[in-house]
């Protein structure tokens, strides 16, 4: 099933949550959204299940406009973020649920109700737990319960809500490569909804990176990593350095930075922001630098440092412990980083108001 | 060598756990316990034989017949109006809600004594409703219908305010998923919201009924208290009381008393049942 979002807007009293969405998702596609709190994300999900409504826009699968469909009529899965699992009814109710609701004409016969029950116990490896109450599970098992009640319905798209986000690190990772089969092994259309960029990297053929109700991007793992194309993005995938630099020729300057590790860029000279992840970093002893080693504390792998300009501008660099060069608190260090993001500068801080990047935009891709 | 320590012991986040048990006991023995016995006492020592005379005479089964019928019909009504009016304070919003959702408590709050007389007023045949359910031939005061309306009024309260904040409670993303899996407006209810507040309001429904067993100063501005007619229990127990009869009011009593043990009763093991996913 393709969905096709086109220019959705939607704000809660006054205040806007989404600000124009346009966005495609492939049939048997795996998206996630990804973004901080407030980005609107959620919003989006629910107006995708029916469960919103969207002031403007347009919403079609396939073709088919589902703003004109109740939430009963579009047949989607969804995975609340707390599972909402119904607690008076057994696991095996549970799952059953869609089956057993929709119009009479509509509804299995029992015999085979009882039969797809069993295959998605089996499939999500619950079978033990069938006759269990929602209370008697762990929060694992209730989010595949919860999957199961989803697909029971064999939904045209499946939607979940921060599927781990109540999860220790452990299940989560376990679960997020569980989700990945079940994906392959139903083809269904998937969409989730996430604030953590590793899960969102791992788990998704592509991410949409979402900021203040808009889509700042779109793209893979690694397109996003490297060539982020708002510093919203580069903010949120961890770029917390920000240099004022220079820019002559393409090439950025500034006291104590040695940029040649950098590529050159296609943009007008003139002051520029400079964004750098910490891990991307690497120091040279240098007299002449301006930036001062002002902390250093090791965690074991890796060594956080602080460095301070004259300004009192602050900047980390984590630098892995075995290969840094030997570091002198109070001494003098160039920067060289290994790799960066450059935006224009006087544009101001706002992702909404991101500028134009050097890089290639992946915007309604 | 070894020192024995003393054994740790937890601390308690309130103190004087101690005291405050024993007045929570002392309390309960002295308001509730010490009545109860003394009323089975009472009711006791006449004897089995004379016992049963007293409650089984016409007159005491006529008043046991019309107090629990009207009980019935009063916590019907509630059962229904009351789950209505909770999920109506709950789920809409509409001007003058908060003093709708004020007014709820006037049953409590208004001495029974009042609302007797004010229904009185209401529904005889001259008052503003009775004026016009008279001439149908429906008659409210001092018939049984007025027993039940004065049940129903002063105990309406106890079913609202036992389903409203468990309705309150109820997480909307259960619907929300009962809706995304094709489920009707009806079936949502009925299959995923009703179960989750049965136990509250079978509570609301209960207590309720045990109230309308004992109401007394509403009923008998209402009903008239024609004997085998239109007297309730608690007014007959009341009425041999006067006569200085002391142990056929105890019996009168006690019956009453057994009535709202055995709905108390079944009414936990109905919740208990309808809790029964909560057990770990």
């Amino acid at each position: 099933m393709t969905i096709a979002i086109t220019s959705l807007i939607k704000s809660f009293d006054r205040t806007a949550v989404l600000r124009g969405i346009d966005l495609t998702v492939e049939a048997g596609e795996l998206v996630a959204l990804l973004g901080p709190s407030g980005s609107g994300k959620t919003t989006l999900l629910k107006i995708i299940a029916g469960l919103e409504w969207p002031d403007a826009g347009g919403l079609s699968v396939d073709g088919r406009d589902w703003l004109a469909l109740t939430a009963q009529e579009r047949r989607i899965g969804f995975v609340f973020q707390h599972y909402a699992l119904f607690p008076h009814m057994k696991v095996r109710d549970n799952i059953a649920f869609g089956l057993t609701v929709g119009p009479r004409a509509a509804r299995p016969p029992k015999p085979e109700i009882a039969a797809r029950v069993d295959d998605l116990l089996a499939l999500l490896q619950i079978t033990h737990l069938a006759d269990r109450f929602p209370s008697q599970l762990s929060g694992g098992q209730r989010q595949r319960v919860a999957l199961g009640r989803a697909l029971a319905i064999r939904p045209a798209v499946l939607l979940l809500d921060e599927p781990f986000g109540a999860l220790d690190a452990a299940i989560r990772r376990d679960l997020r490569r569980w989700l990945r089969e079940v994906h392959e092994a139903t083809g269904s259309t998937t969409i989730f909804v996430t604030h953590d960029q590793e899960e969102a990297f791992e788990l998704a053929d592509r991410v949409v990176v979402m900021g203040e109700g808009r889509i700042e991007q779109i793209g893979t793992a690694d397109q996003i990593h490297d060539h982020p194309a708002s510093p919203f993005v580069a903010r949120f995938m961890g770029a917390v350095a920000e240099l004022p630099v220079a820019l002559h020729a393409g090439r950025v300057d500034a006291a104590g930075l040695d940029a040649s590790r950098l590529e050159r860029r296609a943009m007008a000279d003139g002051p520029a922001r400079l964004f750098l992840r910490p891990d991307a970093i690497a120091l040279e002893p240098d007299a002449a630098s301006p930036w001062i080693l002002h902390q250093m504390a090791s965690n074991g792998a890796v060594i956080r440092a602080v460095l301070r300009d004259g300004t009192g501008l602050e900047l980390p660099a984590d630098l892995p412990r075995h290969s840094a060069p030997k570091l002198v608190k109070g001494a003098a260090y160039r920067l060289q980083p290994l790799s960066g993001a450059v935006f224009a500068s006087g544009l101001g801080p706002a992702p909404s108001e991101a500028a134009p990047s050097s890089i290639l935009q992946e915007k309604h891709a | 060598m070894i020192v024995q320590a003393a054994p740790i012991r937890a601390k308690r986040v309130l103190p004087g756990f101690t005291l405050s048990l024993g007045t929570t006991l002392l309390y309960l023995t002295v308001i509730i316990l010490i009545p109860v016995l003394a009323l089975i006492l009472k009711g006791a020592e006449i004897g089995p034989t004379r016992f049963w005379a007293i409650v089984t005479s016409p007159r005491a089964l006529a008043a046991f017949q019309v107090t629990l019928t009207a009980a019935v019909v009063a916590t019907l009504f509630n059962a229904i109006y009351g789950l209505l009016m909770a999920w109506v304070l709950v789920r809409h919003d509409f001007p003058g809600k908060r003093l709708l959702d004020a007014l709820m408590d006037i049953p409590f709050a208004l001495p029974t004594a009042v609302a007797g007389l004010s229904l009185t007023a209401l529904f005889s045949a001259n008052g503003w409703i009775g004026a016009w359910l008279e001439p149908q031939g429906i008659s409210v005061v001092y018939t049984i219908w007025g027993v039940a309306l004065a049940m129903a009024f002063t105990s309406v309260p106890f079913v609202v305010r036992s389903v409203q904040p468990v309705l309150e409670d109820l997480d909307p993303a259960y619907e929300q998923a009962a809706r995304t899996l094709g489920a009707s407006e009806w079936a949502i209810f009925s299959r995923v919201v009703f179960p989750q507040i049965l136990p509250a309001w079978l509570a609301g429904c209960t207590i309720a009924f045990a109230r309308s067993l004992g109401e007394f100063g509403a009923i008998v501005f209402i009903a008239g208290n024609i004997p085998m007619q239109t007297e309730i229990a608690a007014l007959l127990a009341f009425i041999r009381l006067e006569e200085f009869d002391y142990n056929g009011a105890a019996a009168i009593a006690l019956v009453l008393l057994i009535f709202a043990l055995v709905l108390l009763f079944i009414s936990n093991r109905l919740q208990a049942w309808a809790l029964r996913h909560k057990a770990v």
